[in-house]
């Protein structure tokens, strides 16, 4: 009875189209809702670059400063440093030559720095963003290996870095410790967040 | 008999609104097997414990301060300053780990008797839904009193979102709300935890019972109670919800209650499970804890995500690890359909059966014991051993449900 004088391709149309429009509707009232978790203008902005002096860092040491809430190192390495890092094989490193993009063009290669006795990274370790401790003479107490030539050592998941921030074979880390981006403005101040060729 | 005013009262409420009928379906008419045991009192349990925490979950939010600079010393003067403060925490917190426990418990009473099979395997996928919602509740819990475990913990678990190709670094920035864990995140996981999630939590408690009571409790023999029934539609081997199970359950509440006060009056820490050390540090984003482990329910998963340290068809060890994880918990919503066995109960099962379940609570626990502790290679080789025997539990099971001889259910629950 009811079948009588309808247009069921009509109300299927309709039926449909209405859905499409509904749906289309959900579909942009959520974007604000998304959007919202997105980082906030007061957070992008706590992300600016950062200023180090480094005129008081001797040779072996490490500093500390934050960069978006997180730890960047500077560590300052002296020749012992930088020979037993160019003297690793590369067969006990993952990406010995830094093909992975984890660090600006001009910090790739075996000491991943502008200069050779200024190394700058990112202190979180590239499995889950422990911050790795520094033991930077060979033979360290964390390390049971044989020519532990002094690194980065995550006290989370175990993983080993060399003191470029290269990771070793067979770690649960993938990858190398980041490399941010920076600049020297002289020979003392490093600027960390800012390298002059994007903004 | 009723007074005629309460019965006038009765029937007013009954043209308005379904009480009585309620009341019968769900509780005085409601038939259960008459043949429950032990194991079946961890399901209202974990309903008590829900209440426990939806209460003192409402009382801790009237006291704490959901802010990086003010959450910490919030809790210390919920502790220290509140009349009763600390009681209400420890309730709270202690009824988190005994949520899970119960739940574990749960979970593997409808393993040994195959309450996961048809027709209830929407029961048990909305038990598992309601599961996975709870891990996620507890997750974003225990960031709020932001110490240094809750911190550098949320830091973990974000980070398995970045893990994925692509997008990740982008999505895991999009949960963060900044570029790492921060006053942002402990904001929304504070929305989270305390309004959105619970509000899924209920809904789902309800879909579960009322699934379950659409289909009816199994029972320990395996026995469909809903195929011999009386004259009157009773079924033969059924008793009334209430009074006999409320008792029943009463009885395992009054026993709970006593281990869960033992634990909340004189261990609150749970020995460093229930509340870990570093947390009474307050969060420090530039200082990472030495060891970092999860709280002890998620570590049986925790202990799968670390035991990837290989990378197999090119997908790097640390993606492997969260696909593992993530097909850990994934392998329980398949579960009724993995089981091709004629029958329901560990009792009737062959010796196959009775062997996997046996591994695969000793890979559960055992995996769960390495999750805590930190790794080493040999602590390693053990998880890797542990994650095959608890995927082989759930991958091999529509082979040796399907080779091994069954023993025959009896029609009745009397044998």
């Amino acid at each position: 009875m009811a079948d009588h004088g309808i247009n069921k391709a009509r109300r299927r149309f309709l039926v449909g189209a209405t859905a499409v429009v509904g749906a289309v509707g959900v579909v942009g009232a959520a974007v604000p809702f998304v959007a919202a978790w997105k980082p906030s203008a007061r957070a992008r902005a706590a992300g600016a670059p950062v200023r180090a002096d480094i005129s008081k860092l001797r040779p072996g040491q490490r500093m500390t400063v934050e960069w978006r809430g997180r730890p960047v190192w500077i560590i300052r390495r002296t020749p012992e440093m930088i020979a037993r890092t160019q003297a690793l094989s590369p067969g006990v490193l993952a990406d010995p030559d830094s093909r992975q993009p984890q660090q600006p063009a001009y910090a790739d290669g075996e000491l991943r720095s502008l200069k050779p006795e200024i190394g700058v990274l990112v202190g979180l370790c590239t499995h889950f963003g422990c911050s790795p401790l520094y033991r930077p003479e060979p033979d360290a107490a964390e390390s049971s290996s044989d020519g532990w030539p002094g690194g980065f050592y995550c006290p989370c998941h175990g993983s080993r870095f060399d003191l470029a921030g290269r990771v070793y074979v067979n770690m649960p880390a993938p990858t190398n410790l980041e490399v941010p981006p920076y600049r020297f403005l002289d020979d003392v101040i490093i600027e960390i967040g800012e390298d002059g060729e994007f903004s | 008999m009723a007074t005629p005013r309460r019965g006038e009262g009765q029937s007013w409420l009954n043209a308005r609104f379904p009480a009585s009928r309620l009341w019968r379906e769900h509780l005085a008419n409601y038939y259960v097997p008459k043949n429950l045991n032990v194991w079946y009192v961890f399901g209202s349990l974990a309903l008590l414990v829900l209440v426990n925490q939806i209460v003192t979950g409402i009382w801790l939010t009237m006291s704490y301060n959901p802010t990086a600079d003010g959450a910490f010393a919030s809790i210390e003067y919920i502790m220290r300053d509140v009349e009763w403060g600390w009681l209400i925490r420890h309730l709270h917190t202690t009824g988190a780990s005994a949520l899970f426990i119960v739940m574990y418990l749960h979970m593997f009473r409808g393993l040994l008797y195959g309450s996961y099979k048809a027709p209830r395997e929407l029961v048990w996928i909305l038990g598992m839904t309601l599961y996975l919602i709870l891990m996620a509740e507890a997750f974003m819990g225990y960031l709020l009193p932001w110490g240094q475990m809750s911190y550098w913990g949320a830091q973990v678990i974000t980070s398995l979102f970045s893990a994925i190709p692509w997008v990740g670094p982008d999505i895991a920035q999009w949960v963060r709300g900044d570029y790492l864990v921060s006053g942002v995140t402990l904001n929304r996981f504070f929305a989270l935890h305390v309004i959105a999630l619970p509000l899924v939590i209920l809904v789902l408690v309800v879909l579960h019972i009322v699934a379950l009571h659409e289909v009816g409790s199994n029972n320990p023999e395996g026995v469909e109670i809903r195929q011999h029934k009386d004259d009157t539609g009773k079924p033969l081997d059924g008793i009334p919800f209430h009074p006999y199970y409320t008792v029943k359950d009463l009885l395992g509440v009054a026993i709970f209650l006593f281990v869960f006060c033992g634990v909340v009056f004189y261990f609150p820490d749970g020995g460093g499970l229930f509340i870990e050390q570093p947390n009474f540090e307050p969060a420090d984003p530039l200082s990472t804890p030495d060891h970092i482990a999860p709280v002890w329910y998620f570590t049986p998963f925790y202990a799968i995500l670390r035991a990837a340290n290989f990378s197999l068809l090119g997908l790097d060890a640390r993606f492997l690890g969260v696909i593992l994880m993530a097909g850990a918990i994934a392998m329980l919503f398949v579960l009724p359909w993995l089981d091709r066995s004629p029958v329901r109960s560990m009792r009737y099962k062959g010796w196959m059966s009775k062997v996997m379940l046996r591994l695969f609570a000793i890979s559960f626990v055992g995996l769960g014991v390495l999750g805590v502790l930190p790794s080493t290679p040999g602590r390693t080789y053990m998880a890797q051993g542990l994650t095959v025997i608890y995927f082989a539990y759930f991958l091999l099971m529509p082979f040796y449900t399907r080779w091994e001889a069954a023993r025959p259910v009896p029609k009745r629950v009397d044998r």
